[in-house]
């Protein structure tokens, strides 16, 4: 395959009875940043460390640059790792930390020097060589990290959470970095995460993992805007996901009767009949105080929540279903226990086969 | 926790609680340990009594004596049995160690029982058995002639050989378990990152799990190299007296041979040997490592 630097087929892994990844297929590709997301247990640190070649795939094969890697050792492999407890060498200073990889490939001492210099520079880590790990913090500790992966020119880069123990502030700073980081030097970052924000914020493709298998795998845009599974409407972001059953279907324009009432959505390969299932985004949810055409949802206005750059709303549906709606300003004619009615342009919400969404269900 | 750490000092710097902790303990140790090693070391340079005991004289008599070419002999001979105990241990208990501690630990406590089991019983009972063992007649000899291994009976019991078995299999478990600790206490992460970046096994192992488990290997040198080096009951009984190691000499000097100036100058040779490893060990690990002796 063209460009592919990794390329997973039919990975599967088991411990035991555990089925961790299941027949996973997945092309990464040159120079991409790749995220692996999905909550913990889903398999994808698992996935990571059988490219790295710490864990055996149980079949299937793994290959790097074209080549088969699964009988080669990890310091055989042209991959290296940023770990998620950074795994810095406690007895060694900053400078033979990031050293080590050189020394082991016996570079000539000055050019080692050269290089692990210019590497600290990169992390906006220079000055501190004389130090031990101990006398850093967990950013500075991470910036060695990677500096001490990236010195051995890795081909692929792999990163199991490695912002995961930063707090908040220092995340989304590091976060910025690690992009720009990726970008200038062009290298494959194949990241791991359960932080879908994070993963919106730097990767160019995400794969949505669940219960080892990849639920959708694309551009930050496409798994927000346009989720194939109820679980990654769910997972991403915020999302009201609606069940219902198809009541007619025109062309692209399906009309689906739910718990709460009628509604409008957009979507192919239905037929009357059929369950669905409507993920709509709080930005997108509109009320108004007269009915809308094609859309028979009742509702009232159950509270407001001001979370300083929005202001949440939410709605009871007449089923019980309590749905959100969100603004940037408070919406000064709406008040709590309104009576309202619920609506959205049909082609801002998403269809889901509930085949798909059964599955979850039985998993 | 690191950042912690200064403002639990400052507050256990209050004078009164910590004389109230330390006190009583530092009471005991100068009443049953600083008074008798220093009241030994002021014997050590007392005249012998004639019919034994100590007469008040001072004198550098006795440590003259350890001057002599016998007594210089038996001190390396001494060394030397301790050494050869200290390096098999450490040979044979690090790769036990690294198998214990990398196993669950449901798995690792029971092996660490199983190698504690021998010295829930008597020292002096556990000899006495290995005396039977290795007897002209007995099970190990028999043992050996049924498969046909030697024809005659070997003689086992009084020779050196037997002696550093014994030393070895009696310090074995000491050298094993802060070992055990310090390669526990690794973190398997670190031997990832290392072949990570491209080391082989073995190079991980010289340059990641060495060092860091080299706390414990020093508390195991001194766990048995300074236990090795006293020891009189195993090179008593397995060794019949045959040959002298310090040990021996010391207890033969407070004991039948009532030299007890001469008996304390030895002990006093034996501290100093003992304090300089010590000093060595305080300056090669972390003093948090201590906590293993």
């Amino acid at each position: 395959m063209p460009n592919s630097i990794v390329s997973l087929q039919h990975v599967e892994k088991w411990y035991g009875n555990n089925h961790v990844v299941k027949d996973m297929n997945l092309e990464i590709q040159e120079g991409e940043f790749l995220t692996l997301l999905g909550p913990s247990g889903c398999g994808k640190t698992t996935t990571l460390r059988m490219i790295a070649g710490f864990e055996d795939a149980s079949s299937g094969s793994i290959l790097v640059q074209g080549e088969r890697v699964e009988d080669k050792e990890p310091f055989q492999r042209d991959v290296n790792t940023v770990f998620q407890n950074y795994s810095l060498f406690p007895h060694m200073t900053v400078f033979d930390n990031v050293a080590y990889g050189p020394t082991i490939r016996k570079m000539p001492k000055e050019e080692i020097r050269e290089k692990v210099m210019e590497m600290l520079a990169l992390v906006q880590m220079d000055g501190y060589e004389k130090r031990k790990p101990d006398a850093l913090s967990g950013g500075q500790k991470q910036r060695v990290a990677i500096a001490r992966a990236l010195i051995n020119n890795p081909r692929v880069l792999l990163l199991d959470e490695p912002l995961g123990a930063l707090d908040l502030k220092l995340r989304k700073q590091m976060q910025v970095e690690l992009k720009r980081l990726q970008k200038k030097l062009g290298i494959t970052f194949v990241y791991v995460t359960h932080d879908q924000e994070e993963a919106m914020t730097m990767s160019d493709r995400i794969a949505v993992m669940r219960n080892g298998v990849i639920d959708q795998l694309g551009s930050p845009v496409e798994v927000y805007e346009r989720p194939r599974t109820k679980f990654v409407a769910d997972f991403i972001g915020e999302s009201n996901v609606i069940d219902g059953t198809v009541e007619s279907v025109d062309g692209q324009t399906i009309v689906v009767k739910t718990a709460g009432g009628t509604v409008t959505t957009v979507g192919e390969g239905f037929a009357a009949g059929d369950p669905i299932c409507l993920s709509i985004r709080p930005e997108f949810l509109e009320v108004s105080k007269t009915p809308v055409a094609g859309f028979d949802m009742p509702a009232r206005i159950k509270d407001f929540i001001y979370a300083g750059s929005v202001v949440r709303t939410s709605i009871d549906l007449v089923g019980g279903q309590e749905i959100k709606l969100s603004r940037f300003e408070m919406d000064s004619s709406l008040s709590e226990g309104e009576a309202v009615y619920v609506w959205w342009d049909p082609a801002k919400s998403v269809a889901i086969h509930v085949e798909k969404a059964a599955e979850e269900v039985a998993e | 926790m690191t950042a912690n750490a200064p403002a639990l000092k400052k507050k256990r710097h209050n004078r009164m609680p910590m004389l109230a902790q330390a006190g009583p303990v530092s009471i005991w140790m100068i009443l049953f340990v600083t008074i008798p090693m220093l009241f030994i070391i002021y014997i050590s340079f007392m005249s012998r009594g004639t019919f034994g005991g100590v007469e008040y004289t001072p004198t550098t008599e006795s440590y003259a004596t350890l001057m002599d070419a016998t007594y210089f002999k038996v001190i390396l001979k001494s060394l030397e049995v301790a050494l050869i105990t200290t390096g098999a241990c450490l040979l044979l208990g690090y790769p036990f160690a690294y198998y214990i501690a990398r196993k669950p630990p449901e798995v690792a406590s029971k092996l660490i029982t199983l190698l504690m089991i021998p010295f829930w019983t008597n020292s002096l009972m556990r000899l006495n058995a290995w005396m039977l063992l290795f007897q002209t007649n007995g099970p190990v000899n028999n043992f050996l002639q049924a498969i046909g291994l030697t024809e005659a009976p070997i003689t086992f019991i009084y020779t050196p050989g037997l002696v550093l078995l014994g030393l070895i299999t009696n310090f074995l478990p000491f050298a094993v378990l802060p070992m055990y600790s310090s390669i526990e206490k690794l973190q398997k992460s670190l031997l990832e990152a290392s072949a990570d970046l491209g080391a082989t096994p073995r190079t991980t192992f010289l340059k990641v799990t060495l060092p860091l488990t080299f706390p414990g290997i020093f508390s195991a040198i001194i766990l048995t190299f300074i236990p090795a080096l006293g020891t009189y009951t195993v090179t008593d009984m397995l060794g019949g007296g045959k040959v002298l190691y310090i040990g021996n000499i010391i207890k033969n000097q407070f004991g039948a041979i009532r030299n007890w100036p001469l008996g304390a100058a030895l002990s006093v040779l034996l501290l100093v040997i003992t304090a300089l490893l010590i000093f060595l060990y305080t300056r090669f690990a972390k003093i948090d490592d201590l906590e293993v002796l």
